[in-house]
């Protein structure tokens, strides 16, 4: 356990939050730790199940909001029973437990990765968990959030804590502004490229630097969002002005005279200029390019003018093997540049990329212009939807072809209907390119919104910066 | 739960880094009930396409039936939470899980589930992958006692593992029970927060 520092010695943002909400600290190194919040989607079904297995009430749900995400379907078809089945539980369960619920038919029902910003729960300085890996979402507030599975779920729901061990820290800092055409989504990959989808186990990552001061809340999201992508259960960013104008006013952000209260306390969280971090990473924004994956874990990523990595380089035979594998799978050839290689498909959403601003991206490149592919949008929540109609972004994915449709994890996720075809290759701004992810034998590529609407226009990977 | 103390017992191997848990189990079966969830361990990397088992994945070579601890490269269980991706392994005979590395939420619902995830380094780890590929169904002895791994060669290596998490596995301790202990802690804490943080009390 790394020692709980005195209380004059330099503290990281993490610490600050660590050390606010240790409700016990054994002397083996475990902490209970006070969860703030607690998100629910609808695949929270078997926890509660737990808790009433055992006659538990649910001991917050003044702390606990919901909204289904997973198994909620994106068009008109009809839902499998199974997928039924789970969001009447949801339905049920909040009724009976009485915690904030955001049910379909509600223009709040979204991603809960979505929604929990947007609605203001998440804030600066709390500790807030979910059953699903991205829940390092909600980071990006300056708040210390981390994905835990159906065991810990139910824990949390029965006691509003968790058994959990001092993480080591790590800062990412990005110094440099980043060039036009390169988003969040292309400094997570970068990064991930960089460090391993296993270089950030361990730790809690805080992201620093020029290029992410310079990001919109959205932007920090996605970055945050992509932490559990190299390892990192929670990625952070510092609550800052932009942190505060971008809270203030939502339904569940403090009011009034609390506002003021909470606001003295989210400017005393910032790590201090000297605090020391257990490893530092860093990537000099103003080089990196739109970014492309090429294999089937996030680190398999690329600049857009880069080429298919070739097995024969490969620096040993377990590696060579299992580059020659991807490629297989991925159905590339060595050398190949990666602009130029064909989509089937284009995919824009997920809790990495469906809020206004990634939708925005995507219109710019898309307005005025065709998608020679199939595409989908599929926005964050009812209200980022709402927000795209009020500012005619719908319309301009209609007119350049695409499908317009209704919020939830949808492509991302594989399990609400909503897959490709067996070795359909899809452009995706999605987190993960794993085998199968988004269906049996799809090939998926991660990009940004914008690198997305080129290829659908393109119908190839293409440097999104010749189009901006 | 199952206390966990020691384990004698054939091992599988799993030359591959970075499996992720959609690898494990495809979502496409996570809402079925776990009963039904066995079949779908490791399903795409199992069967093909027809349904056929693959032969060159280890699980469908019959030398390493009855495998109870499955041995593979860095970052294993990377990924999302599921917690299927530990019951689905459970269910079919493995409670224990050597790797360089492991995802860190699939390592935590390890302990949740009564099975034990032993982090040893890489070169030990090829060492225990050549060996289990030269002499299939040789097994790989656990003592968590003493947190000593002894391989099919009869070398021995302590590993690490947090004191909280081993002594839970070695009693068999239901954490809930064990937090709810702590009522009056948590009480405490709560009434303190209320008085620093009672924005977070005020909803709309």
């Amino acid at each position: 356990m790394t020692a709980r520092p005195a209380t004059d010695a330099p503290r990281t943002l993490f610490d600050r939050i660590w050390d606010d909400h240790a409700v016990v600290e054994r002397d083996d190194g475990y902490t209970l730790l006070y969860i703030d919040r607690h998100l629910m989607h609808d695949g929270s079904a078997g926890c509660f199940a737990r808790l009433h297995e055992r006659g538990l009430p649910l001991r917050r749900p003044d702390r606990s909001f919901g909204t289904p995400d997973h198994f909620v379907a994106s068009g008109p078809e009809a839902l499998a029973p199974l997928r039924r089945k789970a969001l009447e539980a949801m339905t049920a369960n909040a009724a009976r437990h009485g915690f904030t619920m955001f049910d379909l038919g509600d223009a709040r029902q979204g991603i809960a990765h979505v929604v929990g910003p947007e609605q203001g729960v998440t804030q600066p300085g709390l500790t807030l968990v979910c059953g699903d890996s991205h829940t390092s979402t909600h980071g990006a507030l300056g708040a210390l959030a981390f994905g835990v599975g159906q065991s810990e779920v139910a824990h949390v729901m029965a006691t509003q804590c968790l058994w959990q061990r001092r993480p080591k820290t790590m800062r990412v800092s990005f110094e440099g502004r980043a060039p036009e055409g390169v988003t969040a989504k292309d400094l997570a990959l970068a990064m991930i490229a960089k460090i391993g989808a296993g270089g950030g186990a361990g730790h809690v990552l805080e992201y620093a630097g020029e290029a992410v001061r310079a990001l919109s809340i959205e932007g920090r999201l996605t970055l945050c969002n992509m932490s559990i992508e190299a390892g990192a259960r929670a990625g952070m960013v510092a609550p800052d002005e932009t942190t505060f104008t971008y809270l203030s006013g939502r339904p569940y952000a403090p009011q009034g005279a609390d506002w003021d209260r909470a606001l003295a306390h989210w400017r005393s969280l910032p790590s201090d200029p000297d605090a020391i971090f257990d490893r530092e990473a860093r990537l000099d924004a103003s080089t990196l390019a739109p970014m492309v994956t090429w294999g089937v874990s996030p680190e398999d990523a690329s600049p857009v003018d880069g080429r298919i990595p070739d097995p024969a380089a490969a620096a040993d035979a377990a590696a060579r093997e299992g580059l020659a594998r991807t490629l297989d799978y991925m159905g590339l050839t060595p050398g190949a540049p990666i602009e130029g290689i064909e989509v089937d498909r284009v995919f824009i959403g997920s809790c990495t990329n469906s809020r206004i601003e990634d939708l925005r991206e995507a219109a710019r490149v898309l307005r005025g212009r065709k998608t020679t592919r199939p595409a989908w949008v599929v926005p964050g929540s009812g209200l980022v939807k709402a927000q795209a109609e009020a500012e005619g972004l719908d319309a301009v994915f209609r007119d350049a072809g695409v499908e317009w449709r209704a919020p939830g994890c949808s492509m991302c996720v594989g399990m609400n209907g909503d897959v490709g075809r067996p070795g359909e290759r899809i452009a995706s701004t999605t987190n993960r390119n794993f085998q199968g992810r988004q269906g049996p034998g799809v090939r998926t590529h991660l990009v940004s919104p914008a690198m997305a609407a080129a290829a659908a226009v393109e119908g190839r990977f293409a440097d999104v910066r010749r189009m901006l | 739960m199952q206390p966990f103390t020691a384990l004698r017992a054939p091992a599988l191997p799993l030359p591959l880094a970075n499996v992720d848990t959609d690898q494990i189990i495809p979502a496409r079966f996570l809402a079925r009930p776990r009963d039904e969830q066995r079949g779908a361990c490791f399903h795409d990397l199992r069967l093909d396409e027809t349904g056929a088992p693959r032969p060159g994945f280890p699980m469908n070579r019959p030398a390493f039936a009855g495998a109870r601890i499955l041995v593979a490269r860095g970052n294993f269980g990377c990924g999302s939470s599921r917690e299927s991706a530990v019951t689905t392994l459970v269910d079919n005979g493995f409670c224990a899980f050597v790797a360089p590395s492991f995802g860190d939420i699939f390592f935590n619902n390890c302990f949740q589930n009564g099975a034990l995830p032993v982090r040893l380094p890489e070169e030990r780890v090829e060492a225990l992958l050549a060996g289990l590929e030269a002499s299939p169904g040789a097994e790989i002895a656990i003592d968590l006692e003493a947190c000593v791994l002894t391989g099919p060669d009869g070398a021995a290596d302590r590993f690490e593992v947090d004191g909280f998490r081993r002594d839970c596995l070695l009693r068999g301790v239901d954490v809930v029970d064990l937090t709810l202990g702590h009522a009056a802690e948590i009480a405490a804490f709560e009434a303190r927060q209320a008085q620093t943080r009672g924005w977070l009390d005020r909803l709309p």
